[in-house]
């Protein structure tokens, strides 16, 4: 009895405890792909779900928009600014040479028709919803807008210009199902 | 390998100011358990397992799962067909409830078996039956969440019970509702308890431990340990021995979850409640059918609430009302027989509890709850004094070697 308890009696030929070490390594390597096999429902239980991903498109008509003004609307339950640039904003962004800026992008490849402006109204530095959308608002030494949280500049085409955060305003997937219809997602 | 000895620096810091490692090596490790434990053993562990499977996809559950009436039943087949793995997640919590009452049940006749409630185990018994009572209050409060039309009725039957209790019995049954039927307010609370008792359970389940570890456990002989050379360490002659057991148990489980996900549930529960309309036939969830049919039995209102619940505090009493010294039925060749009449009997009243109470299942059913009350109550007493039991072996170790014969089956075949 003691034998047993204590491990490897004597004389069982297993001198070098190998066939001990095998099936401890492959029950246990066994017991870790099981868990981990286990644990993946409920990781991926975590991501979004199928209703959820269904709601991953929003239309937006632009028809009623005027010029120099902008809406926001909801898009995967965040908000997407969309501006009607006036000529002299549009002159403004296209004036500066991408090269100067914090986050270098020409305005051509921010928009597809320059009249229009589609950017993710959500500051690239803590994820607060900039000033600017209306005209009474602050909207930065830039013209664009202007994060209260904490203080930075977007020009008017939502590039990141003065102030902590790092990046330019994203711009969601979209696009123009008609002349004044627009598809985001 | 003690904790002490370790050679890991912060295990030996932390154990000498929170003797942490040495608890876990002397209670998991080097924990002396009798050398004869059977497969019947392998059950409290299950239990365990089962338990910390229910309270993690409980949680996961309750992070999809919305508990007002106008959302419930919606939130849940949005987790059947929405969330991701949610079926999975369901399914195995729903039949995990049905499979720890299983296993559990399993461990409860085990110990009946094999006197595992006597002295001096007593509250080790008496604190498992607060278990039992305490997941079939957990079990029945989780059934109505999903707010299904047997979710609402089951709750309205259960509540009402209370007002069985004469003078008080109104006020109380509103004051369990929280209004003057089964609405929000009920499904609120019983959503926050229904999240609460499982970790009860936990705490409870650690006292049972606890209980079980001062005298280690019984085993199918029911005589103690008389030294070192009666038990082996905990592990890894038991755990292994639990682990073979777990994986064959998962294989059970996984069968259902996949194959049969609704084989213990009611196809009137996938209809939303409503309250103006009672189902035709409405049961409770197999596991507690043997008291449902208890209390369908007695035909006065009061009576059969006293019955139903007395049936289970009566477990409380088994080491007392079991005036026998001799654990193992093993050794009682009367009582051995009288178990098994008795677990026939708690299947009979759950098949009565299944079936409407009209025609032969109420006769039945009443010899059924009687045979209950006069198994525990006459012939388990009178058992212990009548009885002659068979001669006790005297250690654990000689029914094994004997008179040094490895196998007492092959010893006595050899003999002429």
């Amino acid at each position: 009895m003691a034998d047993t308890a204590h491990g490897r009696g004597p004389g069982s030929g297993d001198h070098g405890g190998s066939r001990r070490d095998f099936l401890v390594l492959a029950s246990g390597a066994m017991g870790a792909v099981g868990a981990a096999a286990a644990a993946w429902p409920f990781i991926h239980y975590w991501n979004p779900s199928a209703d959820v991903l269904a709601l991953s498109s929003t239309e937006v008509d632009v028809a009623p928009i005027q010029e120099g003004q902008a809406i926001t609307v909801t898009w995967r339950g965040r908000p997407v600014f969309v501006r009607r640039r006036t000529a002299a904003e549009i002159e403004q962004a296209r004036a500066i040479k991408p090269a100067d800026l914090p986050d270098p992008q020409d305005d051509a490849v921010r928009v597809k028709k320059p009249e229009w402006l589609v950017l993710i109204g959500v500051c690239t530095h803590l994820g607060c919803v900039p000033l600017g959308q209306k005209a009474t608002e602050a909207r930065g030494e830039y013209g664009g807008w202007f994060c209260p949280c904490h203080g930075s500049h977007y020009d008017t085409s939502g590039r990141i210009r003065k102030g902590p955060a790092p990046k330019n305003l994203p711009v969601p997937p979209y696009e123009f199902t008609g002349d004044t219809t627009i598809r985001i997602g | 390998m003690s904790a002490p000895q370790s050679q890991n620096a912060l295990i030996r810091w932390i154990d000498h100011r929170m003797p942490i490692f040495t608890f876990m090596h002397h209670e998991l490790h080097e924990y002396p358990a009798p050398k004869n434990l059977s497969y019947w053993w392998n059950f409290g562990s299950l239990a365990g397992i089962v338990l910390v499977i229910m309270i993690v996809t409980g949680i996961w559950l309750a992070m999809h799962y919305t508990p007002h009436v106008d959302y419930a039943f919606q939130s849940v087949e949005r987790i059947m067909r929405d969330v991701n793995y949610g079926w999975l997640i369901r399914y195995l919590h729903m039949n995990g409830a049905s499979m720890f009452f299983l296993v559990v049940y399993i461990h409860l006749f085990r110990g009946m078996y094999y006197g595992s409630y006597k002295y001096p185990r007593e509250l080790l018994w008496i604190l498992g039956v607060v278990i039992l009572l305490l997941m079939m209050a957990t079990a029945f409060m989780g059934y109505v969440l999903p707010w299904g039309q047997m979710s609402f009725w089951g709750a309205t039957v259960i509540t009402n019970l209370f007002s069985a209790i004469p003078l008080f019995g109104d006020p109380i049954v509103t004051w369990l509702w929280g209004g003057f039927s089964v609405d929000n307010a009920t499904l609120n609370r019983f959503f926050s308890l229904h999240y609460l008792l499982p970790f009860l359970i936990v705490g409870v389940v650690f006292l049972h431990l606890w209980a079980l570890h001062r005298f280690g456990s019984n085993n199918p002989i029911g005589i103690d340990t008389k030294g070192p050379q009666d038990s082996i360490p905990f592990h890894p002659y038991y755990t292994i021995k639990d682990a073979f057991g777990t994986g064959v148990f998962l294989l059970v489980f996984a069968g259902f979850v996949f194959f049969a996900p609704n084989f213990f549930g009611e196809p009137d529960n996938y209809i939303p409640a409503n309250p103006l309309v009672t189902p035709a036939h409405i049961v409770p969830e197999w596991y507690l059918l043997p008291f449902y049919a208890i209390l369908r039995a007695i035909p006065d209102k009061l009576t059969g609430v006293i019955a139903m619940f007395g049936s289970i505090l009566l477990l409380m009493a088994l080491p007392w009302l079991d005036t026998s010294r001799v654990r193992s039925a093993t050794y009682r060749p009367i009582y051995k027989q009288f178990f098994w009449v008795f677990v026939v009997d708690c299947l009979v009243l759950g098949y009565i509890g299944a079936n409407p109470p009209e025609g032969w299942f109420i006769v039945i059913g009443r010899i059924a709850t009687a045979y209950y009350f006069i198994h525990l109550l006459i012939i388990i007493p009178l058992l212990g004094k009548l009885e002659r039991p068979l001669e006790l072996p005297a250690s654990i170790s000689t029914p094994v070697i004997g008179s040094g014969a490895a196998q007492p089956q092959a010893a006595r075949m050899e003999k002429p």
